[in-house]
């Protein structure tokens, strides 16, 4: 039963979402373009974050290690 | 004599009001809801307007078009795109006798609330919750319709004059006395129509040169009375002692606007229960104010005669005050007795004035008869004349109902404005496509309730109003209660953080007002 309630619960955070956003309120043909706006948005922020914050993150990375690196070899060349 | 001081000396009970703050993310989302309405309500004007759609709201005509436009401001906008869908929880047509339980006509519309048609049905039995039957003397068997049933067929329906010319019966004589007697000043006048009570009284009373200081929140009758006198209007906050104590010095130390000369009367507007707050004025307080500065007092009790006070008498007994402290008392009979029309009370030599100079009484028509029997009746019921002590349970009954009902929703969550002892139960609901909701899903499960949005009350703060009745059982309370609490969860709409705002103005101390008790 498990499901049943995941699947209530769901419905249920559909119509809170429907609610808040007055879209109980539309005919259908608003709905669908509400909807697909607001899916299209989503899809383009998520599509966008996968894209760049990989790259963001490596190079951060990179950045960093580069870094410690650097004054890791200082220190051993002073030494030296 | 001993006296008491309890809060100050001039309340003899807690006076215990309470209206919660607005949630922040409540009023972002709300905000969110309306922007979302608005962007589509814009799309859909365009549309009309380019005839991709068809029109059928109301348009000025082609030869009109280039005019002043009619239907460009915020309200039609609203109206068009806003109220039309979610119109169909107003104007339900009712086919039985407001009781305690209601019987209406069901209808659909197949083209979202442009047009409805019957589909035949009675939805019969419908708990009501939004009917003003604070007493339950709406009622189509009982003392009260049998007697008027007997005047109609002495006196007929309609008096065809009015109060001046032929339309002055001995029912309208005989309902004055007892109204006075009822409210214990010297004596009244009864008009046909509750609103126009106030909207041509007011007039009669006050003119150009006399300063009326209304209360923020009230109603249109007394504004447009107000606004018809021709007097200068000065608004005070809402229930708030220290904005109008502030009010009034400054009206006695300036004086009128350009020449400095004295106001000629002050006049003080107030009501006993809002009926969108379900406040309860602070009359003590401004009775106070109204002798230190010799001001003069209307106070309106549509919705507090026969609601408040243990004998019904409205918010005066209420408190425990003396009527003839109150210039003017007005009311109304449609909410508590069960009829229609209004009501002025007080000295001998205002009603007389009123008789020869209130416009209602030169050109209304007067009260019809059955109405006036029915008011009598039901008026010696609360007073307890006819015999029995039906009334004097009534009125307990709805008490013990207000207590149970607030008490129970306050529990569960739900944000409620208003005194704790008013019959009049406003719930929060805030966002625009919940009033639609909760309306909906209230008659679905069998129980008719009225929801208020813009433009009676401020845009975010749209509500559901309950009025209780002493017609309702227990058990009809408990039905009501627990259908409200589902639809509650349903809609999330327990927003209240069980945390007592306290009363905004600062406790009142021995140096500003009178002491009254002596």
């Amino acid at each position: 039963m498990d499901i049943k309630s995941m699947k209530n619960y769901l419905y249920w955070l559909y119509c809170q979402f429907e609610l808040i956003t007055c879209s109980y309120l539309m005919e259908p043909w608003e709905k669908l373009l509400f909807y697909t706006f607001n899916i299209t948005m989503l899809v383009m922020v998520l599509y966008t974050a996968y894209i760049f914050v990989s790259v963001h993150i490596s190079t951060a990375l990179q950045f960093f290690l580069h870094l410690f690196g650097n004054q890791h070899e200082n220190t051993v060349s002073v030494v030296k | 004599i001993n006296h008491i001081v309890h809060n100050g000396g001039l309340y003899k009970r807690p006076f215990n009001e309470d209206f919660e703050e607005t949630p922040m993310l409540v009023a972002v989302l709300t905000y969110v809801g309306y922007g979302v309405l608005t962007l589509f309500g814009y799309l859909r004007d365009f549309m009309r307007q380019w005839k991709i759609e068809k029109c059928q709201n109301a348009t000025e005509r082609e030869e009109q078009k280039d005019f002043v436009p009619l239907y460009q401001d915020f309200e039609n906008f609203y109206n068009r795109n806003l109220y039309m869908r979610i119109r169909d929880s107003w104007n339900r047509p009712i086919c039985s006798v407001p009781g305690a339980k209601v019987d209406m006509m069901e209808r659909v519309s197949h083209d979202y609330n442009w047009t409805f048609t019957y589909t035949g049905r009675v939805i019969k039995d419908i708990i009501n919750m939004g009917s003003y039957n604070y007493l339950g003397f709406a009622q189509k068997a009982g003392t009260c319709q049998e007697a008027a049933a007997k005047v109609l067929s002495q006196y007929g329906a309609g008096v065809c004059s009015t109060r001046q010319e032929m339309g002055n019966l001995d029912k309208h004589e005989e309902l004055e006395k007892l109204v006075a007697r009822f409210l214990g000043v010297e004596s009244a006048m009864a008009y046909g129509m509750g609103f126009a009570t106030n909207s041509m009284n007011i007039p009669a009373l006050v003119g150009k040169g006399c300063l009326i200081l209304s209360d923020e929140l009230n109603h249109a009758s007394l504004v447009l009375g107000a606004r018809l006198s021709g007097a200068t209007i000065r608004i005070f906050k809402h229930n708030n002692m220290q904005s109008l104590e502030k009010l009034l010095k400054d009206a006695i130390v300036h004086g009128q606007p350009r020449t400095r000369r004295p106001w000629k009367k002050i006049l003080i507007l107030v009501e006993g229960i809002y009926s969108m707050e379900g406040s309860i004025v602070r009359l003590p307080e401004v009775i106070a104010l109204k002798k230190k500065y010799k001001s003069y007092l209307y106070l309106d009790e549509a919705h507090s005669i026969g609601a408040l006070g243990p004998t019904g008498r409205g918010v005066v007994e209420y408190f425990g005050l003396n009527p003839e402290d109150v210039d003017v008392m007005m009311g109304t009979f449609t909410k508590s007795f069960g009829a229609a029309g209004g009501y002025i009370g007080g000295k001998k030599e205002l009603i007389d004035y009123l008789r020869t100079y209130s416009h209602s009484a030169v050109y209304a028509t007067s009260l019809s008869p059955p109405v006036v029997e029915q008011i009598i009746t039901s008026m010696k019921c609360i007073m307890g004349e006819d015999g029995t002590t039906v009334g004097k349970a009534r009125v307990q009954q709805l008490a013990e109902n207000t207590r149970y009902f607030r008490r129970r929703l306050k529990e569960m969550g739900f944000i409620i404005y208003g005194n704790e002892d008013s019959p009049v139960v406003p719930l929060m609901l805030y966002m625009p496509a919940k009033i639609g909701a909760f309306g909906r899903e209230m008659l679905k499960r069998n129980i008719g309730v009225v929801v208020v949005g813009f433009p009676a009350t401020p845009i975010i703060e749209s509500r559901a109003r309950f009025c209780l009745s002493a017609a309702h059982t227990k058990e009809m309370l408990d039905t009501a209660l627990k259908e409200i609490n589902e639809v509650g969860d349903l809609l999330q709409l327990k927003y209240s953080r069980h945390r007592l705002v306290p009363l905004l103005d600062r406790p009142f101390d021995e140096t500003t007002y009178e002491e009254t008790e002596d």
